[in-house]
């Protein structure tokens, strides 16, 4: 993962290609991950809720990646105070997780993400 | 590893580092009476430590301290908030004047609401507060902040769960605010027979000041304790303090000592009878007169001339009055020709009238104190300091007492108190016991004799100066006050009509005793002129005895020449002169 220098990634991977109504609620996520610059914990928690996204979400979520250090500004708008954090933009309600996000079960339980394709 | 930690921002505060310093910088809150106890303010470049129970005044200590910093001392300042939003602190501290959202214009104070909502966050795996190091670094370093509030950041404990992160966060939040050189107030609830009830006192240590909120008797009273100044020394005492519409007010009581100024100068009590019996001149100027006496013998009306006395001199008075209103006292004065409302007009005085039982005795101290600091009066009445006591027990009036007196003298203001004495009550003696403090004591009595009342007024002591021994009567005219000498004779101490009984039947008598002595005068000067008669008509029949004895020797003295001539001539005629008897005659 690289962080561009104005603290702000768009990471898209949603494709032309794939059906657009798989969830049970959204065609698109929009993921947001706080992070304060490339700590072990903010590398983890971008490393799973990748890895979380592509069996879960593959084609249609968008995660945003907001480094503090560069833009801290942007800290109080999502009244950030731990990091990393993930916010859920949308679907709504916004939702938020702090932590490295290694409980991958609490994750999709808590952003109510559909489960694995291959457990349905 | 930790990069985020040790990141350095542009245009962040470079730590500034004064060689060893000799004593420990003090940064001054600006809050009345709290920078006299801790002896300048709180520990500069440290965090303090603000604890109390709910509602006892932490976050309005916390708001002044950067609110006063940025307007009276330049100093920016930040408040994190965790519990109430900015809209919220900007109507608080409006009702005492602080217009907050100005100073946000003018980028002096920054306010950043934290809102940690415990079911809208999940918690899944390692965490740290960097975000919230983020945010307030961010806010100091827009306004250059050299102060910070933290309130009430113990919330964190309610929005997370995890206590290891969190202490290990807290820890490093502090060292952090310290590094930075940011003097900061933290507040913390108290609770768990702690100071606060996730134990901050231990990670915040230079200082830590205690707020309390007691209700003693049914009157509440708000306290504050330097509980510990890590490097200084500080007034240990609960100091009462008070919330008011110009925020709060902290009263250092024992901090005065006994090494105030003292004036020479005399000023008068309004009543000439009065200044007579002080040496002819009236109390000194800034001391301390009590003025005890019984219901109804005109106390208010001998305080009301002194303060009448005091305005024509162009000086501001201060009344606090306990029992009656302001109207009260300024109609019944005016029986007494004493226009007090004119000097009202003038802003040359001000009454302060409560209900002793409204506050705490403390609280009734703030108030006094600074009514007395705002308004710079000169001469202070308190009417009557009897009543006080019912704000507190015996102890507390004395105490309260005692530190109101010495503040006064210290400030050379004249102070007049009241106190009332029960019937049943010895009269030298006040239920406070101040009679030893005070400096001048004035007895006012009433004397029962003869199927009437009368009032007396005596100088029981006055220090420094030559005064009266004697029992004046004192009477209150339409006209005012005026003091009369009681008859003293004897028949003993006599007042009112028997004193003019007994004035007009001595007049009578002095009387009587004149005419007697013109009848005197008048029977000596017939008697004188008959002796001068006599002596007139004796010395006439002497003259004429006199002049008849000249005449018998001048008759002699002529029949003597004749004689000698007639001898003479004898002589020549028979020429018989011889040579020695023409040598005598020649």
């Amino acid at each position: 993962m690289k962080i561009n220098h104005r603290g702000h990634r768009r990471i898209n991977t949603a494709r032309a290609d794939q059906p657009k109504t798989t969830g049970r609620r959204a065609d698109k996520w929009i993921l947001r991950l706080y992070v304060a610059g490339q700590t072990p914990k903010s590398l983890a928690a971008f490393a799973n809720l990748r890895q979380l996204c592509e069996s879960r979400l593959a084609g249609r979520y968008i995660i945003e990646i907001v480094d503090l250090t560069k833009a801290p500004q942007l800290a109080q708008n999502d009244q950030i105070v731990a990091l990393p954090t993930l916010v859920r933009k949308i679907p709504a309600p916004i939702k938020r997780i702090i932590g490295d996000l290694s409980n991958v079960e609490r994750v999709t339980l808590a952003m109510d993400m559909d489960p694995a394709p291959g457990k349905k | 590893m930790n990069v985020a930690r040790t990141h350095k921002r542009p245009g962040a505060r470079k730590v500034r580092l004064p060689g060893p310093p000799l004593q420990l910088l003090k940064t001054p809150t600006g809050i009345a009476g709290l920078d006299e106890i801790t002896g300048g303010g709180l520990p500069a470049g440290r965090p303090t430590l603000v604890c109390g129970a709910a509602g006892c005044g932490k976050s309005l200590l916390a708001t002044e301290f950067l609110v006063r910093g940025a307007i009276q001392y330049g100093e920016p300042g930040v408040l994190m908030t965790f519990e109430e939003n900015a809209v919220d602190i900007e109507k608080n501290v409006a009702s005492l004047g602080f217009n907050i959202p100005r100073l946000i214009a003018q980028k002096k104070i920054v306010i950043d609401h934290v809102v940690i909502d415990r079911s809208e966050i999940e918690e899944n795996g390692e965490y740290d507060l960097e975000g919230l190091f983020i945010r307030l670094g961010h806010a100091i370093d827009r306004i250059g902040a050299r102060r910070v509030a933290l309130d009430t950041i113990e919330t964190l404990f309610s929005g997370l769960t995890n206590q290891t992160i969190l202490r290990t966060e807290l820890r490093r939040l502090f060292g952090w605010l310290k590094q930075r050189g940011l003097t900061a107030v933290i507040t913390g609830e108290r609770g768990g027979g702690q100071l606060t009830r996730q134990g901050l006192e231990e990670y915040v240590s230079d200082c830590v000041v205690l707020l309390d909120h007691r209700v003693d008797g049914e009157v509440s009273t708000r306290r504050l304790r330097v509980v510990k100044y890590r490097g200084s020394t500080h007034g240990t005492n609960e100091y009462p303090f008070l919330i008011d519409e110009t925020g709060i007010s902290v009263l250092p009581l024992t901090g005065s000592h006994l090494n105030y100024q003292v004036s020479n100068q005399r000023i008068s009590t309004g009543i000439r009878g009065l200044d007579a019996m002080l040496g002819g001149k009236g109390y000194f100027r800034g001391s301390t007169v009590l003025l005890s006496g019984t219901a109804g013998t005109g106390k208010t009306s001998v305080a009301a001339q002194l303060v009448a006395a005091a305005c024509r001199r162009g000086e501001r008075c201060l009344f606090f009055s306990f029992e009656e209103s302001p109207a009260q006292i300024l109609r019944n004065m005016r029986s007494i020709n004493l226009h007090l409302e004119n000097h009202v007009r003038q802003n040359l005085l001000r009454f302060h009238s409560a209900r002793p039982t409204t506050l705490g005795l403390e609280m009734h101290l703030v108030r006094i104190h600074k009514l007395v600091d705002e308004y710079r009066p000169s001469t202070v009445v308190i009417d009557p300091v009897s009543n006080l006591q019912n704000a507190g027990n015996l102890a507390d009036s004395y105490n309260m007492l005692v530190r109101l007196i010495d503040y006064l003298r210290k400030k050379n203001i004249t102070a007049l108190m009241i106190s009332l004495t029960t019937g049943d009550q010895r009269l030298e003696s006040t239920n406070e016991g101040m009679s030893s403090i005070v400096d001048t004591w004035l007895l006012l009595r009433d004397i029962e004799t003869h199927g009437e009342r009368n009032r007396a007024i005596y100088v029981l002591k006055s220090r420094g100066m030559a005064h009266s021994n004697q029992v004046r009567e004192f009477i209150i005219t339409s006209r005012g006050i005026k003091l009369v000498p009681a008859y003293l004779g004897a028949a003993g101490v006599l007042t009112g009509s028997a004193r003019l009984v007994q004035e007009a039947t001595d007049r009578a008598a002095t009387r009587r005793d004149e005419e007697e002595r013109e009848r005197r005068q008048l029977a000596f000067a017939h008697r004188r002129r008959a002796v001068e008669a006599q002596i007139q008509s004796i010395r006439a029949g002497f003259e004429a005895e006199a002049e008849e004895f000249a005449h018998t020797m001048a008759g002699t003295d002529l029949h003597r020449q004749d004689a000698e001539r007639n001898r003479l001539a004898m002589e020549k005629s028979r020429q018989a002169i011889n040579g020695t008897t023409k040598m005598r005659r020649e």
